[in-house]
């Protein structure tokens, strides 16, 4: 078909490029696509270097000070004595204490927003709210932190104590374990839902014996990642003042919640930031013992969520 | 085999204790309708301590002078506290971080979701959260004690506390992040565009640059921006490696100080409550709150703005 528009048919003129140029741009082409799909492995294949040669470097800077005595001995001036045992322990108390606030506060809210109220503006408002918390600096929890628990609740919390720094926490990971119990809550079939009902159950009746026991998993894994979150953070708890240097470890009873701590990345922290290279490596140990906590709570995650899903 | 015509005896049959469970009920609803508050109540008492603490701080220090104070010397017997100093600094090593994760993050997502075979793929996506998971604190250490001596090592008026090395460090520690929610936007371009586009004639480079990304540009800047968000709130990369130097400086070679290390900074030391040093804390924590704030709403909002709907 012939146009009388020059420009229709300058267009049509410039599609008709002989063979040999469209082969060679063709060539051209694909080779552009073997750098592209190049590019795009070796951006992956870096960034997974890094993480290998941060493993390997701390690996072999700390592990010599790894052993028992490290383990089990107190931080001191002196590196060659120095261990990080109250900084372990301080852990094992924060950790079970963020699991014991989280895990209630965070399914229980999970099945208020996503079974109990319907989706109405109050729902949509506390959701927004809680993916706006979700990306809230963990510095910032620290000041709350200092405000409400340290000082506000003084008589309550002692101030500067385990307590304070596991309801600071508990406030920073809560957002996880919310939106991961929402998730797998939306996962189970409505069906079951309307079965129980059929049934003459309550919605609270459906929820426990039905919905959550398949809920499970996914609020379990979600509850662990929330307390890998929590192990790892330092930058809070170091605002509410969790101390550095701690000779002692807190007794196990009520009072044990009051005394101040130290946990294992703030000593890491304490020890990097010294200007004795002497620490370094000490600062090296106490991240192998931290990444190997980490690594066997994920394993319990994926432990707990094999053995739910039978 | 008799059928009695009578109807059954009332009190043998089963009756569920139907209040007590509807009492039960209505007690769990309030109990979790209240830790569902606990959110609300967070929010609140952010704002509420940062707030309080911040009007007390503008008492003594004019908020003018707060924004244009080129000074950053609160322990100097006279005084200043300009926020651009540290906010310059804040703003350095975020960009730097991002100009790091955004190319490193998008190519990765372009690996996972376009190029890698499934096998692989379910190795590299543990392998990338695994990177993810990693405490801050232990990329501090690998940027002051590796990186650092590393980059010295081509530039060597590079300070032993610079924005460089802890900037390329955050970047790579919010790689997966940029990765993961790019992932997710590449996922959800509709696979028919794809196709149309190899319909044409497109290569697969071309399909990707030319119809995948633009498709998916409102989900990669979301991404993007939540990245630059999490990077200026991040405290510990840049407390142990940029330095504890308040300059009003966009070189990246010398010690500076941001505004989560400024925080970190003063909360290790003995400073008493109510003091100016405490109180400036919660006015730099409000900058910081009120700025990353500023990124997610933005975020939120582009997103819903801009973003392609299949059918």
């Amino acid at each position: 078909m012939t146009t009388s528009n020059p420009q229709s048919f300058e267009r049509e003129s410039s599609w008709n490029i002989d063979q040999a140029t469209f082969l060679k741009a063709l060539r051209q082409r694909y080779t552009f696509d073997k750098v592209f799909a190049t590019l795009a492995l070796l951006a992956v294949v870096f960034s997974l270097f890094v993480l290998a040669v941060l493993l390997i470097d701390v690996f072999i800077d700390g592990i010599g000070r790894v052993n028992w005595s490290f383990l089990t001995s107190f931080p001191s001036r002196r590196p060659a004595e120095a261990g990080l045992v109250s900084a372990l322990v301080g852990t094992v108390w924060v950790m079970v204490l963020v699991a014991l606030i989280t895990f209630p506060v965070g399914v229980g809210a999970g099945v208020f927003l996503e079974e109990f109220i319907s989706d109405n503006w109050f729902a949509r408002a506390i959701e927004i709210n809680i993916s706006n918390l979700a990306a809230v600096p963990s510095i910032i929890y620290g000041l709350l932190g200092l405000q409400v628990f340290v000082r506000v609740m003084f008589p309550i919390t002692q101030g500067r104590s385990i307590l304070s720094g596991a309801l600071t926490l508990s406030l920073l990971v809560l957002p996880i374990v919310i939106i991961a119990t929402r998730e797998s809550l939306r996962a189970v079939p409505g069906s079951i839902r309307q079965a129980g009902f059929a049934l003459g159950a309550t919605r609270w009746q459906v929820v426990r014996e039905h919905v959550l026991p398949l809920a499970m998993p996914g609020v379990l894994t979600g509850v662990i990642l929330a307390l890998s979150r929590a192990i790892g953070e330092t930058a809070p708890l170091i605002t509410i003042g969790a101390l550095t240097y701690i000779p002692f470890l807190p007794e196990l009873s009520l009072k044990g919640l009051q005394s101040p701590f130290t946990v294992l990345p703030i000593q890491i922290f304490n020890w990097v930031s010294r200007p004795q290279a002497d620490f370094y490596s000490l600062a090296a140990g106490g991240i192998i013992v931290l990444m190997v906590v980490l690594l066997l709570m994920n394993a319990t995650a994926i432990y707990l969520r094999n053995r739910f899903q039978k | 085999m008799t059928i009695s015509s009578s109807p059954p005896d009332p009190s043998s049959l089963w009756k569920p204790n139907r209040k007590a469970s509807k009492y039960v009920q209505r007690v769990v609803v309030w109990i979790f309708g209240a830790f569902a508050l606990v959110s609300v109540a967070t929010t609140f008492g952010i704002i509420m301590s940062l707030m309080l603490e911040t009007i007390n701080f503008f008492k003594t220090v004019p908020i003018w002078r707060f924004l244009t104070d080129t000074q950053w010397t609160p322990l100097f017997s006279n005084p200043q506290y300009g926020i651009l100093v540290l906010f310059s600094a804040t703003f350095l090593t975020a960009i730097i971080a991002i100009s790091v994760a955004l190319p490193l993050g998008l190519f990765s997502a372009i690996y996972l979701s376009e190029y890698a075979p499934p096998q692989l793929r379910k190795w590299l996506k543990p392998a990338l959260e695994i990177l993810a998971g990693v405490p801050t604190v232990v990329f501090g250490y690998f940027a002051l004690l590796l990186v650092t001596p590393f980059l010295q090592f081509f530039i060597p008026n590079l300070g032993g506390f610079n924005a460089l090395s802890a900037g390329l460090v955050l970047g790579v520690s919010i790689t997966p992040l940029v990765a993961s929610l790019s992932e997710d936007a590449i996922y959800a371009v509709p696979e028919s565009l794809q196709k149309g586009a190899y319909a044409l004639g497109c290569t697969k480079r071309e399909a990707i640059v030319g119809v995948i990304l633009p498709s998916a540009l409102s989900g990669i800047v979301a991404s993007c921006i939540l990245a630059i968000s999490r990077a200026l709130g991040e405290t510990m990369i840049v407390t142990l490696a940029a330095g504890q130097n308040p300059n009003l400086t966009l070189n990246p070679l010398v010690p500076i100080m941001t505004m989560t290390a400024y925080i970190v900074q003063v909360s290790l030391g003995d400073t008493p409550a109510g003091s100016i040093a405490f109180l400036s804390i919660f006015a730099v924590g409000m900058t910081l709150f009120i700025i990353t704030l500023i990124f997610n709403i933005f975020s939120f909002w582009f997103v819903r703005t801009f973003r392609e709907k299949y059918e």
